[in-house]
């Protein structure tokens, strides 16, 4: 099977369009809320789950074969317990300050349903390259998500991007006030409820 | 006892799970629907977190921590896999026991039970409680005990069941609305969700 075949492309295409986790299917909302406040950690965050979704759904889907039914939850629990340790020991080692915003989010990935969710559908009965794009794809859906979100509150919220200011000091003095509600958690579902909002209407037109 | 109160009344208002820091969210959309579903998984959500909380702080304290088992070893890193070992075993044994016990309760919860092994909102409140571990005695959001981490279970669970049967009922009357068609569904219980987060916002400062 060529490694790019139409179906592969797919596997990898389709949740970043109609079968997007988070507004498709509803999987992985907990933590896509909470990380959102400002852009960093939001794409820290969205690289973290990218990483794990991949690999934890080749490690499953390579010993696919050899896990009893009746306990696959729990083996499918510890792969991902043991790749978030990973993931979170490598954050503090390197991007500490993020580690610290991200808090429990990043143990809480574990419960992130995305994880469970492609975990028990696709890499239980597919093969370990379409399962690594279907992680990756997962993935990278959840992180737009995050990253759209998360710009939207650091820029309406802070007047910045990245920590970098964006609205000019000149806007300021004229009276401009930046949204502190933005900064709410509140915010972050109408935002995401928006997002749904748009994301629904321009597939409903489709089809 | 103070402390306890303090404790148990900022877990429901001001911390909630759903409403400060969305934990259990898949669930809280997926299962509210009416308010009798709410309820009973609600109500698991509270038994289970009454019971994982303090079982988790005991792990934490007397296994994990530094210099617990072995001097001069801190084993917390692996405090993710052991939590997340002891929410899935807890969830099976209090199935079993519930199912053995009180059926009535078992038909009324069965569904809902093996769910929650995978509820942020179990794995959050271990989370939590290993972070407040390290406060000072006397912030009122330390847990110092067996008894604080009970209490904080509970509290977290209240809040939660609080949280999803109040969806519940205005899901149930929202169907008489006439909401745009996009919106329907996911999008419109988003946004109804966020208008009852900026409602509990009010709490937020409450001291007692």
């Amino acid at each position: 099977m060529a490694l790019f075949s139409k179906q592969n492309k797919e596997v990898f295409t389709n949740p970043l369009n109609l079968d997007h986790p988070i507004l498709g299917q509803v999987l992985g909302i907990c933590s896509a809320l909470a990380v959102t406040s400002q852009l960093k950690p939001a794409i820290v965050m969205g690289l973290a789950v990218t990483v794990i979704t991949a690999f934890s759904n080749v490690i499953i889907s390579i010993i696919r074969n050899t896990i009893p039914n009746r306990i696959r939850i729990v083996v499918q629990l510890v792969v991902v317990a043991a790749l978030v340790t990973i993931v979170s020991q490598v954050l503090k080692a390197y991007v500490y300050d993020v580690s610290v915003q991200l808090s429990v989010y990043v143990g809480l990935i574990i419960t992130n349903c995305i994880l469970m969710g492609r975990l028990e559908a696709f890499a239980m009965q597919n093969k370990p390259w379409p399962s690594f794009l279907d992680g990756m794809g997962n993935g990278l859906g959840y992180a737009m998500i995050l990253v759209i979100v998360g710009a939207v509150r650091e820029f309406l919220g802070r007047g910045s991007l990245l920590g970098f200011q964006i609205i000019p000091d000149a806007c300021y003095d004229w009276g401009y006030i930046n949204n502190g509600m933005m900064t709410m958690p509140a915010m972050a579902l109408i935002l995401v409820g928006i997002v749904i909002w748009v994301h629904r209407a321009y597939f409903y037109k489709e089809k | 006892m103070e402390h306890a109160i303090s404790l148990f009344f900022r877990s429901i208002f001001v911390d909630n799970m759903i409403f400060a820091f969305f934990l259990g969210m898949c669930s809280y959309l997926a299962v509210s629907k009416t308010v009798k579903t709410s309820l009973g998984l609600g109500l698991a959500v509270t038994f289970v977190l009454t019971v994982t909380v303090p079982v988790n702080y005991l792990l934490q304290t007397r296994v994990l921590g530094e210099g617990c088992l072995v001097e001069g070893i801190d084993l917390s890193y692996l405090s993710f896999i052991l939590f997340i070992g002891v929410i899935a075993g807890m969830v099976q044994l209090v199935e079993m026991t519930v199912e053995k016990y009180s059926p009535s309760l078992y038909a009324a919860l069965g569904i809902f039970l093996p769910l929650i092994a995978v509820n942020c909102a179990i794995m959050g409140a271990s989370l939590f409680m290993q972070q407040r571990i390290l406060l000072d005695a006397d912030n009122t959001q330390a847990i110092t005990s067996v008894c604080d981490a009970v209490v904080y279970g509970f509290g977290s669970g209240i809040g939660w069941t609080l949280a999803i049967v109040s969806l519940g009922a205005i899901r149930e009357k929202m169907q008489y609305c006439d909401v745009p068609r996009p919106l329907q569904g996911l999008g419109i219980t988003f946004i109804v969700v966020g208008l009852m987060a900026m409602a509990m916002m009010c709490f937020s400062g409450l001291n007692i």
